[in-house]
């Protein structure tokens, strides 16, 4: 980073040698493994959201002006549920699982003990920086792992509420906050670690896994794609249409991994489907949605112009029909609807990442499965139908992280579920259980008896020594004993 | 090969459009590729003892207790299990978010590689097939170069038996693995040395592949003291066996070293030699009651760990090396020096090092002091001893009073962690290694939380407090009015 001031030292190479060197010693004590510590821990996470949520919610609007009900519902309240369950949870999810042995390894029992990778890694986004970066770190602390947490630079001060907070209330002998951008980030990456998940884009989740590698180190990957969402003409319009507008601006104005990206629906129903977005966007965000205090700002003037090189591309120039005003000054963006923009267009193809929503037009519904699984598979997909066998088709053919049927985002909420990607939208899933397995190793543990012992598994070998063999790989119980009274 | 890579874009097209069809993805199909796996264990069982007497020198006992015997286990658990394996999972939901519903659905990757290794090159090319297959995907295997006559059996019958539109066998050395390794693929399981595990998962990170890497290290073997006679037999025969028994120690699995108290181990080491003269008589090398080594490469290897005079002086039993043959006897070594070769690479070979400890439970100490091995074993009948292992050290798995033997067992994941790897597979392990599982929320338009959108108010925030925090009741106090946003 450009400034140090005399208090504050530049987090290089070296640092990060420390800091690895610390916390493996304070792994190796043992200290992070008792169920004691997670809970107390977990219950501290819970009270940095609690005793500090007028701070938090400061803090985002600094960085992101985003609206308060959003951070709280998007950010606040997940956190801590995700702290509850976890809590609730923590003892059943620490206990080993038994499982059932065949007559192979007669006489036997096994079970699958779940134990903590070590010393990870978890570098956080900008679009959500409180909840990217605790969240994780949750599943990690449940799972007894040491942490380091890299929340994202580009929001400043959030960045810096957390590691405050995470120094005042957490055990920083085991979790630290690493702050910084790509100097401090690359020094980290260069350590061993035992996992590192990462949230953010594929360009990045590129560098971080191919700097993992050098340690055989594994890796979760929460990237993005860009989430269609189909839209049939059997629906409840008005509920559909607030569902598609509350996924897209208001989370954090489109700038989100789960928003919707573009609208696929029938040329017949599509004058249809834009007149009730363009309602229900006025009665959100009134008649000038850059005055509006519900709408999120863009983050930075980066992926501001970002934004204005997409809708300034020639390719798509006629084709805006709502919207498209902006502010650079204040990096507001008001929501824009683009109707049936070529689908070699930039909007078309990379993450749009904004309040930019091209709708495309197609002949038959099911004809657009096949353009969404050409074009890499996104985080999330979203059907909007009451039939019955286009939702099957659908759910058969087209490939993503996850899919919402009849509504947008939410499948985020629900802890039971497992969040991830898959190609191009990432490696790995969390949230409740699978938060836990994602920083956990799952070892066998096999315990054999000494009752009795196929001597035909040793040399010196022999025909019959192999029938006995056959019996008990096929775990035939008779063919054992047919082969064994053969045998004698 | 120039005929292999000029054939390769294509190749991997068709493979990539049978996917794209869909029939990978049918019940049918999978059912059809795993009955022609079977067919191809049964009708070739003959020339796959063949090619691995050739490529190794086993035993057709130890061939099919290693590999046929097991690959034909785990298609018929893949036969009987997958419409279970296949169908969807439900997911609880929160009364709150009545009436959706969840599900978890496995879908398949896609197009798939598997590189294999040349010590069990039957058993650890088709273990993962079979879970590919099962899963519905396309599959690529490229068999060790090492073990050429299996892999030239596995090229000319996998087409036979199956699809070969969807499952290809692809022959080479490092060379076409390169090529291989800089497509595209939806999965990449990979099982040999860390150092190209390192290749493998630097090549992955181009197109954000998932990666299963079952690696190696040094698994060791704790020996604790045993009373009974009946007991110490078996171990010992289990220990062997775990050793010398599995290739002639050149198994991912196999014990590489032993721990043992001091003064039990004049005792372990006459159990270990009388019973090795037993198991693996005069002439292990005719009898094939051992695998012999599988090329002069490691040949030498093996023979340089020896090299060392500090460790010459540890051998305590066999060392007889016969280069022409790249036989090793089975040999025994008490206390070679640690910062020896020997013992800080992984054996791969018949050559045991026993190591003493002052007390048993040191060998807690020793083994996390180490890089965390794919196994660690111990023959104990300690409790608390069992209990300390398990909870003070890390392994990919841990087997009591016995070696080897967790591969063959469906119930229990097969992977490392460290740097013995990550990912796992092995009966339904196997399946979800190669799939992804898609969460499906399915909900209805009937009902909505209007609260949820814009324009945003006090009241929608305290009504969200609630509904997030499955506060039912202070749900309603706030809709009636009766309580505030604080």
């Amino acid at each position: 980073m450009a400034e140090d001031s005399e208090t504050k030292k530049v987090f290089d190479a070296e640092a990060a040698g420390s800091l690895m060197k610390e916390l493996r010693g304070t792994y190796a004590s043992g200290k992070t493994r008792s169920y004691e510590w997670r809970v107390a821990q977990l219950k501290n996470v819970m009270k940095i959201v609690d005793d500090h949520e007028k701070d938090i919610l400061d803090a985002i609007r600094a960085d992101l002006s985003k609206p308060e009900q959003e951070s709280y519902i998007a950010e606040i309240s997940i956190v801590k549920s995700s702290c509850t369950r976890a809590l609730g949870e923590l003892n059943r999810w620490m206990k080993p699982e038994k499982v059932k042995t065949s007559i192979t390894t007669f006489p036997s029992s096994a079970e699958i003990v779940s134990e903590p990778l070590g010393v990870v890694l978890i570098i956080g986004a900008w679009n959500f920086p409180l909840l990217l970066a605790l969240d994780p770190a949750i599943g990690a602390i449940a799972a007894g792992n040491a942490v380091v947490l890299k929340p994202s630079e580009l929001c400043p001060a959030t960045s810096s509420l957390i590691a405050k907070l995470v120094g005042k209330y957490l055990d920083s002998s085991c979790i630290k906050v690493v702050e910084g951008s790509v100097a401090e980030t690359s020094a980290l990456l260069e350590q061993k670690w035992d996992k590192i998940f990462f949230t953010g884009s594929g360009r990045v989740g590129r560098i971080v896994m191919a700097a993992a590698a050098k340690h055989l180190t594994p890796v979760a990957l929460e990237l993005g794609g860009k989430c269609p969402v189909v839209v049939d003409s059997d629906i409840n319009l008005p509920v559909a249409v607030r569902r598609i507008a509350g996924g897209k601006w208001a989370s954090n104005n489109g700038q989100a991994c789960i928003a919707p990206d573009y609208i696929i629906t029938t040329k017949d129903f599509a004058p249809k489907l834009i007149d009730a977005l363009k309602h229900e966007l006025e009665a959100w965000y009134g008649k000038d949605p850059l005055e509006s205090k519900d709408l999120a700002h863009i983050v930075n003037s980066n992926h501001f112009a970002r934004l204005v090189k997409l809708l300034d591309d020639d390719k798509v120039s006629g084709k805006i029909i709502h919207g498209g005003q902006r502010d650079k000054a204040n990096l507001k963006f008001a929501p824009t609807i683009l109707l049936d923009v070529p689908e070699d267009s930039l909007v078309m193809n990379d993450e749009i990442f904004g309040p930019l929503l091209p709708i495309l037009t197609v002949d038959k519904l099911e004809d657009s499965f096949d353009m969404i699984t050409s074009r890499g598979k996104p985080l999330a997909a979203y059907l909007f139908t009451n039939n019955k066998k286009l939702k099957e088709k659908f759910v058969k053919t087209v490939s993503a992280g996850g899919l919402v049927i009849n509504d947008t985002v939410l499948h985020f909420a629900e802890k039971t579920l497992p969040f991830g990607g898959v190609g191009e939208s990432g490696i790995g899933s969390y949230h409740g259980k699978f938060s836990y397995e994602a920083f956990s190793h799952r070892k066998s543990v096999l315990y054999r008896g000494f009752a009795g012992d196929a001597s035909a598994r040793y040399p010196p070998y022999s025909d019959r020594k192999l029938k006995l063999l056959k019996a008990l790989l096929s775990g035939s119980v008779v063919g054992v004993i047919l082969a064994l009274i053969g045998w004698s | 090969m120039a005929e292999i890579v000029k054939h390769l874009e294509p190749d991997l097209e068709e493979l990539r459009e049978s996917y794209r069809s869909g029939k990978t993805k049918e019940a049918s199909w999978r059912k059809s590729q795993l009955k022609g796996l079977l067919t191809l264990l049964k009708e070739q069982e003959k020339d796959i003892f063949k090619a691995l007497e050739q490529d190794l020198g086993k035993h057709y006992a130890e061939s099919y207790r290693d590999e046929v015997g097991t690959l034909t286990k785990s298609v018929n658990l893949a036969l009987s299990s997958l419409k279970d394996w296949m169908s969807s999972r439900k997911a609880k939901l929160p009364i709150a978010a009545f009436p959706s519903t969840a599900e978890v659905f496995p879908e398949p990757l896609g197009l798939v590689l598997i590189i294999s290794s040349w010590n069990f090159p039957f058993g650890l090319s088709l273990e993962p097939v079979i879970g590919a297959i099962a899963a519905g995907n396309s599959v690529v295997l490229k068999p060790s170069e090492l073990a050429p006559a299996s892999s030239s059996l596995l090229a000319k019958t996998i087409p036979t038996y199956l699809d070969k539109k969807a499952v290809k066998v692809i022959e080479g050395g490092a060379a076409i693995g390169e090529h291989l390794l800089r497509c595209k693929w939806d999965k990449i399981f990979f099982t040999g040395n860390a150092r190209v595990g390192r290749i493998v998962l630097t090549a992955a990170a181009n197109y954000l592949t998932p990666v299963t890497l079952e690696l190696g290290g040094k698994c060791p073997a704790i020996f604790d003291s045993f009373s009974s006679s009946w007991d110490k037999e078996m171990v010992i025969k289990r220990v062997l066996g775990g050793k010398f028994g599995a290739c002639a120690g050149q198994a991912c699995i196999a014990i590489d070293y032993i721990l043992v108290q001091e003064g039990f181990a004049p005792t372990l080491l006459e159990l270990l030699r009388s019973m090795t003269k037993k198991m693996f008589g005069e002439n292990p090398r005719e009898t094939k009651s051992m695998a012999r080594i599988i090329n002069k490469q490691h040949f030498l290897r093996l023979k340089n760990l020896l090299d060392d005079p500090s460790v010459q002086s540890s051998i305590v039993h066999g060392g007889g090396m016969d280069e022409d043959n790249l036989f090793i006897e089975p040999t025994i070594l008490m206390n070679p020096p640690l910062k020896a070769s020997i013992m800080t690479d992984e054996i791969f070979g018949p050559l045991l090092p026993i190591i003493t400890l002052k007390k048993i439970e040191d060998s807690i100490e020793f083994i996390n002091s180490r890089p965390k091995a794919l196994a660690i074993y111990v023959f104990t009948k300690n409790e608390t001893l069992k209990r300390r292992i398990i909870s003070e050290t890390s392994s990919g798995s841990v087997t009591f009073n016995d070696a080897i033997i967790q591969y063959a067992a469906d119930t229990i994941p097969f992977g490392g962690v460290g740097e013995s790897g990550f990912g796992r597979y092995h009966g339904k392990f196997s399946f979800d290694t190669f799939t992804h599982e898609k969460a499906i929320l399915r909900r209805s338009l009937l009902t909505e939380f209007w609260f949820r959108f814009p324009p945003w108010n006090d009241f929608k925030l305290a009504l969200t407090k609630s509904a997030y925090s499955f506060d039912y009741f202070g749900f309603l106090l706030v809709l009636l009015g009766l309580k505030k946003n604080s």
